[in-house]
């Protein structure tokens, strides 16, 4: 840990502000509410928002996972793990079973969360209907109306057109019957997990100064029809690694002749299975 | 295995970061720049990243773009996470920019004002052609310099203001406001030194002032803390009421400041918070959106009122001593736009104005700004909204480059999930498209197999279970 800093970077009085519009969030499941993010030391678009997020909530205790795309060894998750390392001096792993805070870009890990267990994810773009409606003042008022039968009319273009709701990731839902989220951008295949989830799940957007939450056990659901019920996506492949035929697979492309195998992106989850098969993983 | 997952490790960024610092200091041969010659021969560069770095410290502003590699907007962006960390004791009095010290003033609407022009050091009459004799090393110009004129000096808008052709009162208040936020972040940098200076016990600049703030930072800061937790209370109730009109200017002058590096931006905003936006704005966004309201995207018939080149006074005043302490003098521009307006139902014609300010000498900036400012008074003049800078939304929301280069840059990082759920969307699509086209003999996945493909299919996978 580095001397000159606070413990997890911000002051006290920052991190208690944005403790008050975490309790306010949880208290709102799904709407979002304005903080007054700061200028973190990394660059906005990496993550600002889940690390402020991380910040005011992390103490001594607790035990840290970073995760980018399923991750924990990509550039960005070491990065801001190697943060936290510095500015708290926080034990850290890669086992989802033994974090007790999880910090996350794009995935949720396939390893159900537990009760106590706290995700973090960074978002982007908060506003679910910003690509339907891009004045900030407009959307605020159709959150207050629940007024989202344009996104209805949306994904039943979707249907129309294609056959399908277009969207494959930050695929919209709606939180306790009330507010229309966005997930962060996480495959659609992600968006069960978040579900009836005994851990609090924690959304920070740094850059657009929100924060949104969904405590444990609230209902979240993906929008959809009656004729055309969600569905997640399904791979004809297995894990090269573990075999794993239920988790989110990455293509990864071998040869110049386009081969492709398929690994599963959460590497802790393969990791583990690996382990248990006496099978040698793809990380270590 | 042919396959080995490639890792981001820790090594791989400690090597990039050592890259990094080896390519800006360049061949170590060159003598290396010291930050003094950065604050003396590079000085608009350093004014540009206090005055969008919010913090006024040259010194610090000059240690930024060394290490940014000369980058300003990086160097924006390592003051204002920089800016983050710092704690703020008070807040200052309105500048009072009738006192400037000033070291131009021009002013486009009258041939000679009360106290006179001064054109003061500016390229506008220079002709630019490159001076190759700077090429040579050595070079020490003298120039005449007149007697810094300490006199106040009434800004020439006042002259309209007596004849009633100017905007009200109550919008001059705003901009009081606009001119004490500048003050603050003069204000903080200056009590970073004072910490500092503390801390080391050698500094001797300004020490009464030192003592003062020393003595009684506790209670203050903790007076702050309840302000801003105040603040922060009615700002995020607020922030939750949607405001279909704004509402009237009353207790304008009473009003506390809105604090735009404390607060998150609502919209719609005030000028007051509009005017915090743009003085930190980029100056590139900020000039163009400027330049487009000259070419007929939201015209306004700009006039140069005054424009100020100078150092004003930073003055705070603790309620514990009960008397003004200055504690620093700053450079700023600050720029006055005159603009037509032809009245509407309740207003009779009269001149608008648009106010510009930046830290440092910085008059392009400054004077982008009040274009701006005047521009985005659309809607409260009752001028129809009808360009980007007249949005207030549009230019607000996109003026922060420390935000925007971000944002345009994450794409960089990893979007690997989001581009397999992409892919395969398209192929579900494609492959639904091509069932309702052509028939049910298409088989999709082999396309795929032919091309080698090593993993078992599902199928197989559940006969090897059965196995």
């Amino acid at each position: 840990m580095i001397s000159g800093f606070n413990f997890a970077y911000l002051d006290e009085q920052t991190k208690r502000s944005i403790r008050r519009s975490l309790l306010k969030a949880v208290a709102i499941p799904g709407h979002q509410i304005p903080f007054s993010s700061r200028e973190m030391p990394m660059s906005y678009g990496w993550g600002t928002g889940g690390i402020q997020v991380t910040a005011a909530v992390i103490g001594q205790t607790d035990v840290l996972k970073v995760i980018d795309q399923g991750a924990d060894d990509t550039t960005n998750a070491v990065n801001i793990r190697r943060f936290f390392q510095k500015v708290c001096g926080v034990e850290t792993t890669e086992q989802t079973t033994a974090a007790t805070l999880i910090q996350t870009r794009h995935r949720i890990p396939e390893t159900p969360l537990q009760a106590g267990q706290i995700i973090v994810y960074q978002v982007p773009i908060p506003e679910p209907l910003r690509w339907i409606e891009s004045s900030e003042v407009e959307t605020r008022k159709m959150h207050a109306l629940a007024d989202y039968g344009s996104m209805y009319v949306k994904l039943y273009e979707d249907i129309t057109h294609y056959g399908h709701i277009a969207t494959a990731y930050d695929y919209p839902v709606m939180v306790h019957g009330r507010y229309m989220m966005r997930p962060s951008p996480i495959p659609r295949f992600d968006n069960p997990k978040m579900h009836l989830s005994p851990a609090l799940q924690l959304f920070g957007a740094g850059r657009e100064k929100r924060i949104y939450a969904v405590p444990p056990y609230t209902s979240v659901k993906s929008l959809d029809f009656e004729d055309h019920p969600f569905a997640v996506e399904k791979w004809e492949r297995i894990c090269e690694f573990c075999g794993s035929t239920d988790s989110f697979l990455d293509e990864v492309v071998v040869s110049d002749q386009g081969d492709r195998l398929w690994i599963c992106s959460d590497t802790d989850y393969c990791h583990q299975r690996s382990l248990s098969q006496n099978l040698s993983p793809q990380s270590s | 295995m042919a396959y080995v997952a490639v890792k981001g490790g820790e090594t791989a960024i400690q090597n990039a970061e050592t890259l990094l610092k080896a390519w800006r200091r360049g061949d170590p041969q060159v003598p290396e720049l010291t930050l003094d010659q950065i604050t003396q021969q590079l000085s608009l560069g350093v004014n540009r990243v206090m005055c969008e770095g919010s913090l006024y410290d040259p010194e610090l502003a000059a240690l930024a773009i060394k290490q940014s590699w000369g980058d300003l907007v990086e160097a924006i962006f390592l003051l204002r996470a920089y800016r983050t960390t710092l704690p703020r004791f008070y807040n200052s009095q309105p500048l009072d920019t009738q006192q400037m010290n000033l070291q131009r003033r021009i002013s486009a609407i009258f041939k000679d004002v009360p106290g006179g022009q001064a054109l003061g050091a500016t390229y506008d009459y220079v002709h630019r052609l490159l001076d190759f004799k700077l090429m040579a090393e050595s070079e020490a110009p003298v120039a005449l310099e007149a007697e810094p004129n300490r006199a106040a000096m009434p800004h020439v808008m006042e002259l309209l203001r007596q004849e009633g052709l100017i905007q009200s009162v109550a919008e001059k208040s705003v901009e009081k406001l606009a001119r004490k936020s500048a003050g603050e972040s003069a204000g903080e940098s200056a009590e970073k030194f004072a910490e500092n200076a503390v801390e080391a016990a050698q500094e001797s600049v300004e020490k009464a002032t030192e003592k003062a703030v020393k003595a009684t930072q506790g209670s203050v800061e903790r007076a702050t803390e309840d302000t801003v937790k105040a603040t922060e209370d009615i700002e995020e109730t607020t922030g939750e009421t949607i405001k279909d009109t704004p509402e009237p200017a009353v207790e304008e002058a009473d009003r506390q400041p809105f604090d735009l590096t404390r607060q998150p931006l609502s919209l719609p905003a005030e000028r007051d918070a509009r005017l915090q936006n743009l003085s930190r704005a980029d100056e590139g966004f900020l000039l163009g959106m400027a330049y487009s309201t000259q070419r007929g995207y939201g015209n306004n018939h700009p006039f140069a009122g005054e424009i100020r080149v100078g150092q004003v006074e930073v003055l705070i005043a603790p309620e514990e001593l009960g008397f003004e302490v200055a504690i620093a003098e700053i450079s700023i521009t600050e720029v006055q736009m005159v603009n037509q307006f032809k009245g509407n139902k309740v207003q009779p014609p009269q001149f608008t104005q648009g106010y510009g300010l930046t830290l440092g000498y910085n008059e392009r900036k400054a004077m982008s700004m009040a274009l701006v400012d005047r521009a985005l008074q659309a809607k409260e003049l009752g001028e129809a909204v009808a360009n980007p800078a007249q949005d207030e939304e549009f230019v607000l929301s996109h003026s922060d480059n420390v935000e925007a280069q971000g944002f345009v840059q994450h794409l960089k990082l990893p979007h690997y999930i989001d581009f397999q759920a992409e892919l395969n969307l398209v192929r579900q699509l494609r492959q639904t498209g091509r069932e309702e086209t052509v028939d049910d003999t298409v088989e999709p996945t082999r396309a795929e197999t032919k091309n080698g493909t090593r993993n078992k299919t599902m199928d197989e996978a559940r006969n090897e279970n059965e196995e």
